[in-house]
């Protein structure tokens, strides 16, 4: 695995304002990256930044080889690029914006293949302001990939779409990294993250605060779970010989075993062992929201300081 | 070469579907050129409009008009608005080259400067008696340099504004300025004193200098050209130092 995007010590201030304070990834080939973070966390500068749209004020970046201050040109030929607050022209045509975007680009796909293949064939000669919301952004990336890119930059695109577009985006996502795109993917969608990326950097106040797999951060800051099941019987003590068990609670007949590491299958165990077999055990694990919020959240001390 | 032969394609039939601005390009000029054609006739007079008809004299006035009317109005305002809705973020994210998006934007102006100067010209000979050109020839480079400065200062004003409303309030402002005192509109002789001198600060009063003097004497007014040309790289240098994106 090689990668594609290294980003090391990133600093861009608007003014006197820092958006971006100190942030270093990297992306490999072939996965979809996730930068999350509350708004004016500095996802969106730093992917600009990395398109050569802005100028970063100090760090290393580097995509595809190639630096993004001084071959922004060459860069953009090979990235493809949906970004926030863009549009176009309210009457051009669906296909009149596809095949001029291809006609930009040397060694262009197809643009009537990508039509089709992103849902638009029929929508060929309607206006860019005649089309939905899930449509426009069906659009956009359509025209990210016209240029055959390696990496593909998707800034929010799932805001502002009903809860059945944004499923459909997510599987297009998944669709552009199936022919083998890497994705970075900037959201502030917990659930947008933890589905789709293979890692992801949090991004809070212009910094990385975490970064790892979806599941590894989970494992590493919120390793809390919850095993549930309902029983009749009086003795649980047992249960907190169990490896990994802090805490049993009961009300009525439902108890709820709180702890950390494997304890919903030991848990299991210990129960089957002393014969019993509740139909609704379940464990709670915590998701990434979690570990968001706990990383991202700041005592009022810190607020003041 | 393919790119921006492309790119002027849609800007052209972008142009074309917005119906207000076809109007505004065509048929003000037109609009004015009839009521005014109206008003004063074509009947020479002495003492006045440099002893030719009326209408002989406004028709070169009105080509700087058109010239103006796209600079001023639609130009800012559709450059204004691009950046304003993310239209130029969007192209600048893929391949496109800087000077590309507003090449296009530029030679799309020319091209509806011409048609709508041909429409007006044609209707003026037509309706009130124009006579042609005294020198086609020379008309033609005062025709180019003015349509060239024009643009260049609808992109710098485009450039400098950051919405299209705003972009259209100043646009209008502008251009009603240029038609009472850059020689389309009252005769530069019945201007009094300051108005004299404030003619002079406004780029469509050399326009029409450098357009008339072709059209009614078959000459060429160096100084009048040097004063466009000057005022379209002062443009072109603004422009290129503030010129912004998004």
């Amino acid at each position: 695995m090689a990668a594609v995007v290294t980003v090391e010590h990133l600093h861009k201030a608007y003014g006197p304002v820092a958006a971006v304070e100190d942030v270093s990834f990297t992306v490999e080939e072939g996965e979809i990256f996730g930068l999350l973070g509350p708004n004016g966390a500095g996802k969106t500068t730093t992917v600009e930044c990395l398109q050569g749209l802005r100028r970063a004020d100090a760090g290393t970046l580097r995509v595809l080889g190639l630096d993004p201050q001084t071959q922004g040109r060459e860069l953009r030929g090979r990235v493809g690029s949906q970004l926030q607050e863009s549009a176009l022209p309210d009457r051009i045509r669906v296909a009149e914006a596809l095949d001029l975007f291809a006609s930009l680009t040397p060694g262009a796909a197809d643009w009537r293949r990508l039509m089709e293949q992103w849902g638009l064939a029929g929508k060929g000669k309607a206006s860019f302001a005649s089309l939905s919301g899930g449509q426009r952004q069906r659009l956009f990336v359509a025209l990210a990939l016209v240029n055959e890119p390696q990496v593909v930059f998707l800034d929010e695109m799932t805001t502002g779409l009903d809860p059945a577009a944004r499923r459909v985006a997510w599987e297009l996502v998944e669709a552009i990294r199936a022919r083998g795109t890497t994705v970075v993917l900037v959201t502030h969608f917990m659930d947008e993250a933890e589905r789709l990326c293979d890692r992801l950097a949090i991004v809070d106040r212009g910094r990385v605060v975490a970064a790892g797999t979806p599941q590894g951060l989970i494992d590493l800051h919120a390793p809390q779970v919850l095993v549930r099941f309902s029983t009749a019987a009086g003795d649980l003590d047992f249960l907190y010989r169990v490896p990994g068990v802090e805490a049993v609670t009961r009300r009525r007949e439902q108890v709820e075993v709180a702890g950390t590491g494997p304890v919903l299958a030991l848990v299991a165990a210990a129960l089957v062992e002393r014969g019993f077999v509740p139909t609704d055990l379940r464990g709670e694990r915590a998701t990434l929201e979690e570990v968001f919020l706990r990383l991202t959240s700041r005592s009022p001390e810190e607020e003041g300081a | 070469m393919t790119t921006l032969r492309k790119m002027v394609a849609v800007e052209l039939k972008l142009f074309l579907r917005e119906p207000l601005t076809v109007v505004f390009a065509l048929a003000l000029p037109l609009i004015t050129l009839f009521v005014l054609g109206g008003v004063f006739g074509n009947t020479p007079e002495q003492g006045f409009y440099a002893g030719v008809g009326a209408m002989s004299f406004y028709t070169p006035a009105y080509i700087g008009l058109v010239l103006a009317s796209i600079g001023v109005v639609s130009l800012p305002a559709h450059l204004a608005g691009n950046r304003e809705r993310g239209v130029l973020r969007r192209f600048r994210a893929s391949w496109v080259p800087a000077g590309l998006v507003v090449g296009a934007e530029v030679v799309v102006s020319l091209l509806i400067a011409v048609a709508s100067s041909l429409v007006l010209v044609a209707s003026a000979m037509l309706l009130y008696d124009v006579g042609a050109p005294e020198s086609a020839w020379l008309l033609l480079p005062a025709f180019l340099v003015s349509a060239v400065t024009f643009s260049a200062l609808g992109v710098m004003l485009g450039s400098l504004i950051s919405t299209a409303r705003a972009a259209q309030a100043a646009g209008m402002l502008l251009w009603f300025v240029m038609l009472f005192l850059g020689g389309a509109g009252p005769p530069p002789e019945v201007l009094s004193g300051a108005l004299q001198w404030f003619r002079h600060l406004v780029p469509l009063t050399y326009v029409v200098g450098l357009l008339q003097e072709p059209w009614l004497h078959g000459g060429w007014d160096w100084a009048d050209a040097g004063i466009v040309a000057a005022w379209g790289m002062a443009a072109a240098l603004v422009t290129a130092r503030w010129f912004r994106w998004e």
